[in-house]
């Protein structure tokens, strides 16, 4: 067993501080190990959102030596050895308490989302190949590291309008749905700010599910905005064809 | 315990609290695109040694690529270089993987994830102009393919070679081969392209519903393959055009000579 340094933040919403804590370290242990060792060695008020230690409930998010990661699938051995270890809350949310932070924000985009609307007389029996694509997005578990690493929201922090790309991919999920009835392409390039992705993949690089977030959803997404606004052939086509769904009422 | 710092917020031009070497990637990015562009703006300015024709050969510099010259018949007081030179240049520029790159490497936009950018810049990604433009992507990708089907003809070209009558033959020089190389290369590329990727089966809500939704389907399954290392097909055709050129290059001003393998 041997000795590691961790640089913890402290504090709420008002300001605080990085603390060192020093703690024994096990073969195997992750960064949520630490945390959990330091509230029960040194500081059992130190504020930690977890639930499940098994990298599915998204909840222990957080920035470890500077990239934002799950504290439960960080582990020790996989970080620099000699130097001490700095854990902060997500830089893009309102701090509530230590490594707490506040994400409500992501859940009133959630709501602006129409949800699945099924085809009148839908047939529920899909193939494989309709499946796989929208299966890969299923996989979000909600960790928000996308959302905490985009610069958009993070830099320029435009949060009242764009939805991130947790939200991009949910909207692909239902774009691509062969059941789906709506047409959401024209609120995710006005209310959803799509254009402001500029598609620098920081959110594929931080996804523990390794979901191919932009190749995958955002980039389709961008496409299917050029077919509707900015390619004047499709545009015409649609019109001759009258290939649009209807979009979602208000 | 103790208390060593009071700040949480990292904020201003390459502020992070990363420690891993997060600005080799973008330099990187910086030292290849800015090689490669003062190399090429060299290469099409100078309107000359771009067409071996030396021991029968016909290797034509992929920057100069359809002949212009000989097809239009029309002088030009520039270098014809220019007159074709903008089409890969659009299609780079607006491909997904470039973006990424120089928004990154050049704007800084963010350097890297989780690194501070410049203060006080205006954001708007890409919903206004210049970056609006990005959405044309598809059109640089049909010229591009233009373009591309004429390298093509270039490549097989270079595997006639004349005889002292004019006479055409088989034959097989090494730069045969590079031009072959090069052209597969940036098939690659463009066989990877995002654009070409949506138009062939992404745009489908169904794959499985009609005939030619599962034939799009098998075309979309092929595109993804080569989709998945777009950026290394992207590298690789950057360099292998401009090292194309410069084997004519060399070869035209009498530096190298071109070898026939037979």
């Amino acid at each position: 067993m041997s000795k590691r340094t961790f640089v913890v933040w402290r504090g709420n919403k008002d300001g605080g501080n990085f603390v060192e804590y020093p703690v024994e370290v096990e073969e195997g242990m992750v960064v949520l190990d630490a945390i959990h060792q330091i509230q029960r060695t040194s500081a059992p008020d130190l504020a930690c959102r977890w639930n499940c230690k098994a990298a599915k409930c998204g909840s222990c998010s957080a920035e470890v030596n500077g990239k934002p990661r799950l504290m439960c699938k960080t582990r020790l051995d996989d970080l620099p050895g000699e130097e001490a270890i700095t854990v902060k809350p997500l830089k893009s949310f309102p701090i509530i308490r230590d490594l707490v932070t506040d994400v409500s924000w992501n859940y009133t985009v959630n709501k602006k989302i129409p949800p699945f609307t099924p085809k009148k007389g839908a047939d529920f029996i899909m193939q494989q190949s309709d499946v796989d694509r929208v299966q890969e997005f299923r996989k979000c578990i909600e960790c928000f590291l996308c959302q905490n690493v985009c610069h958009v929201v993070r830099e320029h922090n435009q949060k009242s309008h764009f939805f991130g790309p947790r939200f991009f991919i949910r909207v692909a999920s239902l774009e691509m749905h062969p059941m789906d009835a709506l047409n959401r392409i024209p609120q995710i390039k006005k209310e959803g700010g799509l254009g402001r992705c500029n598609i620098t993949k920081c959110c594929t690089e931080v996804c523990p599910e390794e979901i191919h977030i932009t190749d995958n959803g955002i980039i389709p997404l961008k496409e299917r905005v050029v077919d509707q606004f900015f390619d004047p052939v499709q545009i015409v086509i649609r019109k001759i064809t009258g290939a649009d769904k209807p979009q979602p009422t208000e | 315990m103790s208390e060593i710092s009071s700040a949480v917020d990292d904020k201003g031009l390459g502020a992070t609290g990363r420690r891993d070497a997060w600005w080799v990637g973008p330099l990187l990015v910086v030292l290849g695109l800015s090689a490669f562009g003062v190399y090429s703006t060299w290469a099409a300015w100078t309107g000359n040694n771009y067409l071996l024709t030396a021991g029968g050969a016909d290797y034509l510099s992929p920057f100069y690529s359809p002949d212009l010259k000989s097809l239009l018949g029309i002088s030009v007081p520039f270098s014809y270089a220019f007159l074709i030179l903008w089409v890969p240049l659009g299609f780079r520029a607006s491909c997904y993987y470039y973006r990424k790159s120089y928004y990154r490497a050049f704007f800084l936009d963010p350097a890297a994830c989780a690194v501070g950018e410049p203060k006080g810049r205006r954001y708007k990604g890409e919903t206004a102009f210049p970056f609006i433009l990005q959405n044309f992507h598809r059109y640089f990708f049909y010229l591009a393919t233009i373009v591309l089907l004429f390298l093509w003809y270039d490549a097989g070209r270079a595997f006639f070679f004349a005889d002292k009558l004019g006479q055409l033959h088989f034959g097989v020089g090494v730069g045969s081969i590079v031009m072959l190389l090069n052209v597969i290369a940036l098939s690659g590329f463009s066989l990877g392209c995002n654009s070409l990727r949506h138009l062939t089966g992404g745009k489908l809500d169904c794959f499985s519903c009609s005939a030619a939704a599962r034939t799009r389907y098998k075309l979309w399954g092929g595109v993804t393959f080569f989709n998945l290392r777009h950026m290394e097909w992207a590298w690789i055709s950057l360099f292998s055009v401009g090292l194309t050129d410069l084997y004519i290059r060399l070869c035209c001003m009498g530096v190298l000579h071109d070898i026939r393998i037979f």
